[in-house]
């Protein structure tokens, strides 16, 4: 069976910059697949690139056999990959529910004119949506925010808000940006159990995150990026043993 | 937003039923007319600078080809003015998609940039096109009609704009709690969360612009036929300012907000003419003194002082 998701000699420069350069690795459906590496190691732009957000230089992403290098985030969206973001991306002009209800953009009727002239269709279906999205909330454990303005709630629970937000697209694929920034230990393992329970509804899941507690208890796999490049892929404790990414984080020769 | 952002609506419908047996004279049916006509065109444009948080410093020029092509086309071609009136907003809308297709494609805010210059274009043309438009002097529009009736009366205007006011709030009432409405104002909260989602950021903004124009060209042709007259100065970038402005006054991204400013910008130079020669002074210290106040504009700023959501 082929990978749910292939990269191969992937490959991004900013000018001079090789932020991503030849990384290939491929995800299997089902796993919970972990990205780490020091700050600046290209992990974040690696997701950038599968997300759409960036075109790569070179190189090939497929998801589930299909060429998906350079398509514009919303054809992406359309395949089932969703994200979130390691510097919160939570729409403050909107309450916490209207954030996840945006989630669910593209399985809903988007017609202006029908709006406007506020349909019976239309409407039932946002009642129905709003619902779903506090499902959503609950899931995540954000019940008590229902009514809340986004602008309004703590670091933490926004963190998870987002988290709702891509659940809300029905994605087969979830790429989690440090999910756990910033959070205190408490959140950190409220985070860990949540993203557990999202990989256990049968999405995989991508995780970039540096609780090294988080990465090696949740992963089935592990690619540890250095400067932009490959340097270690395999399970946590296949990379955990790794000469080259024992140097890469203790800065050591050893 | 719940039902209760709808009460606002019936009471608004209350006034402008109201309004009319109350005024004491024809003066302020006229400035309620003008109130009325300023508050659609205010409306479509906070969907488009408050809601979708993309600003139009062109939107007169809109207003200006909507006057005009009720003016020009009728007066020199015969047209029948409702069909004067749906060709200037096609016409608006195309040149508006035009625009501002490219402009979206690329990063960064130069909406504000193409649309003052849009503006100033078209206040040029009808300024040196005499032969059409009568140049700086405007021409006169002839009366409008439909089917052997004639809005001639101020009183008959009236009702006819006070229920266009009431449709468009609604209408945007309805807009902003809908999927597009939530796109809208997702695009505007974080540009790339809402691509990442699906939403195709381009098309909407051309939507939105696009829907603010022909909001802008339909009053225009509305004021021409009640004024009976268009100069360019109704086209002028001093007019997009102070559509701005009401925006910004009333409140961003709150429909009740474009309503209370259009309204209190509308009458605010009536009242201060008694100031002789230093009303334009006492308007912008006016202004001057909302903003600091009242930042984020009087609609917001009050609702959220007693503590309730718009």
């Amino acid at each position: 069976m082929p990978a749910l998701l292939d990269v191969s000699n992937l490959s991004i420069h900013f000018g001079g910059v090789k932020a991503v350069q030849d990384v290939s690795f491929s995800i299997d459906a089902g796993i919970v697949y972990s990205v780490i590496g020091p700050n600046g190691a290209g992990k974040t732009t690696l997701f950038n690139l599968i997300t759409g957000v960036y075109k790569p230089t070179a190189g090939e992403i497929r998801l589930d056999g299909e060429s998906i290098g350079g398509k514009s985030p919303d054809e992406l969206a359309r395949r089932g990959v969703a994200r979130t973001f390691q510097n919160l991306q939570i729409c403050m002009n909107m309450s916490a529910i209207e954030n996840v209800m945006v989630g669910a953009h593209l399985r809903l009727d988007r017609n202006l004119i029908k709006a406007a002239l506020r349909l019976p269709g239309l409407t039932r279906r946002d009642a129905e949506l709003r619902e779903e999205a506090f499902e959503l909330m609950r899931f995540v454990g954000l019940e008590k925010y229902r009514d809340a303005r986004a602008d309004s709630m703590p670091y933490g629970a926004l963190k998870r808000l987002e988290i709702a937000r891509a659940l809300a697209m029905k994605p087969r694929l979830i790429f989690l940006d440090e999910p756990a920034a910033g959070l205190n230990p408490k959140e950190t393992i409220e985070v860990d159990h949540l993203v557990r329970k999202v990989a256990d509804s049968g999405i995989t899941v991508v995780l970039v995150e540096h609780d090294m507690k988080m990465v090696m208890n949740l992963s089935d796999r592990i690619l540890v990026l250095d400067y932009g490049k490959k340097l270690a892929e395999g399970t946590g404790e296949e990379v955990r043993r790794n000469p080259d990414v024992i140097a890469a984080y203790l800065g050591a020769h050893a | 937003m719940q039902k209760r952002a709808y009460f606002g609506l019936y009471i608004l419908i209350a006034v402008l039923a109201v309004l009319p047996f109350v005024l004491p004279n024809s003066f302020y049916l006229d400035l309620a007319i003008r109130m009325a006509i300023n508050a659609i065109i205010v409306l479509g444009l906070n969907l488009l600078i408050g809601f979708a948080g993309q600003i139009s410093l062109g939107h007169a020029g809109f207003l200006g080809l909507g006057a005009y092509a009720s003016a020009v086309l009728p007066t020199h071609f015969g047209w029948h003015p409702v069909l004067a009136m749906i060709a200037g907003a096609v016409a608006t809308g195309i040149l508006a998609a035009l625009v501002a297709r490219p402009i979206f494609k690329l990063k960064g805010n130069y909406l504000a940039m193409a649309t003052l210059g849009l503006g100033i274009i078209i206040n040029i043309a009808v300024r040196n096109e005499a032969q059409w438009t009568g140049g700086p002097d405007g021409m006169p529009v002839p009366a409008f009609g439909l089917a052997g009736f004639e809005l001639s009366s101020d009183k008959q205007w009236y009702w006819v704009v006070a229920a266009l006011l009431a449709v468009s709030v609604w209408a945007s009432l309805n807009l902003i709690d809908s999927p597009f409405g939530r796109a809208l104002r997702a695009l505007h909260g974080s540009e790339v969360a809402s691509r990442v989602v699906g939403v195709d950021v381009v098309r909407y903004k051309v939507a939105i612009f696009v829907m603010s124009a022909v909001f802008a060209s339909l009053m225009g042709s509305v004021t021409a036929h009640y004024v009976g007259f268009v100069t360019p100065n109704l086209a002028d970038f001093f007019h997009s300012i102070e559509l701005v402005t009401m925006v910004v006054i009333g409140g961003m991204a709150s429909v009740y907000g474009s309503v209370i400013g259009a309204v209190l910008l509308t009458a605010l130079p009536q009242a201060l003419a008694t100031f002789e020669g230093w009303e334009t002074v006492a308007f912008g210290a006016i202004l001057m003194i909302c903003m600091i106040f009242l930042p984020k504009g009087l609609v917001p700023t009050l609702a959220s002082k007693f503590g309730k959501a718009e």
